[in-house]
């Protein structure tokens, strides 16, 4: 069991940075609206499902994968904000159970309706021809989409944290997140502001779905175990932190990685087993601020 | 009489003389069978292929004046996979709407749910998806029906053609649950036995979407065959990883079992030259006229070729029908007892027979390979061999707990 070579091992590492980098993409739209907006989303997984169907109609109808990763992102952020608009926002003020119970309901509605569109068969989304096919490491042949998926991850965190912390929105997004009467009795208005932010976040849900259609496939219940994996990256790294997000997701790529390649059978649980860690000695998640979820 | 009572009784008088026997057939009580299935969830395309198969048998046996004269009617109820669910349904199908038999059932621990059911009601069960317990005891019952083959046949079947044709040196890769397991442990058993080497086997959570943090072990440890036991959405994640990791090029890829409606959401380019095991494929219609029957009748009614597993369920309804007649009765113990005492049968792709001591079927499988390039929109695979029927596959009755 432990004779383990040092490039299998370095193999091993390496795929659990690139998984650990694909989590934080997973979980990033999630982070996002809890973080600023105290909103559980547990739509967030039929919103990334959503993602991937659309930019297989997309593709289905232009043939051209750009132009669907761009499309179809932006069309579960439409609906975010129709979703944000109508329907979350009645529920402010209120405990953040109703919007959670809210989206699981809705995430509910998502997945059957998607089955009544789309049909029980899933479809398929190949990736384009350039991003096809292996990439030699030198110690491993590693997929060159899964690089791809790295690329845009990277671009994402750096875009919003270009965004929250360098732009005027940016401020005012962070100010409400802090003290949202004081920001009010400066005359902004909030109710947009959030909007935007749901957006925002469903549309990194619906992104995700499409970048996770060629490595996972896309069907009616891919949203399941990706609202899994966020949540507990979310968890981890403190709730509504970017930073932690992405500490948290390279964090549990490496457990995965490394408990799969020494004791497959542990892989699992132990994902839940270093949540726990984390919580006990930090309850509010490696970068969480206290008091969020009191 | 005013005109439009004599159009009815007129048109009903010419109906009765077009169709006597389903009139007749509607006159009497009709026979109702109860069908759990998980229509919602992952299994649903699957589910819905059985349902399909169901509905062909029923229409076939109204056409010809039902069952015992009376009508067959079919209530499928959503199980949703859950055996609590399932459960739940049986009971309301057998006591509420007073379903004479059950046939029904995917995934093995629904199928044991259902199970108990119709043991505690003295109720007819004709199981049509894969468990290794359904038969043996303590789970089963004189009353419990195996249709499906299971994964000791499966695995005995597929991994012995594996070996003597693929490879002596496998890595497998299993989901961590009851199917998973039971397929691990066989192939294992049988890779011993044909004198080859297991380099690894990874159990893996069931519904995983993720398996990349598996392959870099499996690709350091070169096997010839990689075995993939991997159910459902699971099976495509896994195959579109593996093969993303360049693994198609470096080893062969085999598994227990191709599903139709799966190839169909993988595709062509996924499994092509992936190996695997069926029941069924539709176009053994080419060489074997009933199934060609079986095909004709599917494609009539809903348009696209069967699937696998509506077989099962085909079949499951028709050796119903064929257990009351032979019994003239349709009380379970009497169709059960003649079942027994008429074992062989041939619904859609040759000879089958229940084995007397566990009431499990025997059935040709076939070995099918994926094809670069589809025929058609379903023809994904090619067949490559048969694996004719055989009672030496299965555990024998004393291993499976039947003196």
């Amino acid at each position: 069991m432990f004779d383990v070579t040092l490039s299998a091992l370095a193999a091993q590492v390496f795929t659990g940075l690139v998984l650990g980098m694909i989590f934080v993409l997973l979980a990033i739209g999630l982070s996002l609206i809890f973080g600023l907006m105290t909103v559980v989303n547990f739509a967030h997984g039929s919103l990334f499902m959503l993602g991937a169907y659309f930019g297989v109609f997309i593709f289905g109808l232009t043939r051209n994968f750009w132009l669907s990763l761009v499309v179809a992102p932006l069309m579960v952020g439409a609906l975010g904000l129709v979703i944000e608009r109508f329907l979350i926002r009645r529920l402010y003020g209120r405990s953040p159970d109703d919007p959670l119970l809210l989206t699981f309901g809705l995430s509910l509605i998502i997945v059957e309706a998607a089955r009544l569109i789309w049909g029980k068969i899933g479809l398929t989304l190949d990736p384009p021809r350039v991003l096809a096919g292996g990439a030699n490491l030198g110690f491993m042949t590693f997929p060159v989409y899964r690089l791809f998926v790295i690329a845009i991850t990277a671009a994402v965190l750096v875009a919003i944290w270009f965004f929250l912390e360098r732009t005027n929105v940016g401020l005012i997004i962070r100010a409400g997140s802090r003290d949202p009467l004081m920001v009010r009795a400066l005359g902004i208005d909030l109710s947009r502001i959030w909007l935007l932010v749901f957006g925002i976040g469903t549309a990194l849900a619906g992104l995700a779905g499409i970048l996770a259609g060629p490595m996972r496939g896309v069907y009616a219940e891919m949203g399941v175990t990706m609202v899994i994996e966020s949540f507990v990256v979310v968890v981890v790294g403190g709730m509504g932190s970017l930073i932690g997000a992405v500490v948290a997701g390279v964090l549990m790529g490496q457990v995965v990685g490394l408990t799969t390649f020494f004791a497959p059978a542990l892989a699992e649980i132990m994902v839940f087993v270093a949540m726990a860690v984390v919580l006990l000695v930090r309850p509010s998640g490696l970068f969480g601020e206290a008091g969020l979820l009191e | 009489m005013n005109r439009r009572s004599f159009l009815a009784s007129t048109t009903l008088a010419g109906a009765t003389l077009a169709f006597p026997a389903v009139l007749r057939a509607q006159g009497k009580d009709p026979i109702r069978i109860g069908f759990p299935l998980p229509l919602t969830g992952p299994f649903g395309a699957l589910a819905a292929d059985q349902q399909r198969g169901a509905q062909v048998a029923a229409d076939e046996l109204n056409a010809k004046g039902g069952i015992l004269g009376r009508k067959v009617e079919l209530l499928f109820r959503d199980d949703q996979l859950k055996p609590a669910v399932g459960a739940q349904r049986t009971q309301e199908l057998i006591d509420k709407e007073k379903c004479l038999f059950i046939v029904g059932g995917l995934a093995a621990h629904v199928q044991m749910a259902i199970n108990e059911q119709t043991k505690k009601s003295k109720v007819l069960f004709i199981s049509v998806s894969q468990s290794d317990e359904i038969s043996a005891k303590p789970d089963t019952s004189p009353l419990t029906f195996h249709e499906a083959l299971n994964p000791t046949i499966t695995s005995r079947a597929v991994g012995g053609w594996i070996a003597d044709n693929l490879g002596k040196k496998w890595w497998i890769i299993y989901a961590d649950y009851a199917w998973g397991k039971q397929n691990n442990a066989v192939l294992q058993e049988v890779l011993k036995k044909k004198g080859g080497t297991v380099l690894g086997a990874t159990p893996y959570p069931l519904g995983s979407a993720e398996f990349s943090a598996h392959l870099p072990k499996i690709q350091a440890a070169k096997p010839e065959v990689l075995v993939t036991v991997t159910p459902g959405a699971d099976n495509i994640a896994f195959l579109k990883q593996a093969i993303s990791f360049g693994m198609k090029k470096d080893m062969r890829i085999a598994q227990p079992l191709h599903w139709l409606p799966q190839l169909k959401e993988g595709g062509p380019e996924l499994y092509a030259d992936i190996y695997g095991g069926t029941n069924f494929y539709w176009e053994l219609q080419d060489t074997i006229p009933q199934v060609k029957r079986y095909v004709e009748a599917y494609q009539k009614k809903f348009n696209t070729p069967p699937g696998d597993y509506g077989c099962y369920a085909y079949s499951g309804v028709m050796e119903v029908a064929r257990g009351c007649e032979l019994a003239k009765s349709a009380d379970s113990e009497k169709v059960a007892d003649a079942l027994r005492k008429s074992p062989v049968y041939d619904h859609y792709k040759g000879k089958q027979w229940w084995r007397a001591c566990d009431n499990k079927s025997f059935q040709d499988l076939w070995i099918v390979k994926g094809r670069d390039k589809a025929k058609g929109d379903w023809g994904l695979v090619e067949v490559v061999s048969k694996i004719p029927a055989n009672e030496e596959l299965d555990r024998t009755c004393a291993q499976k707990g039947h003196a």
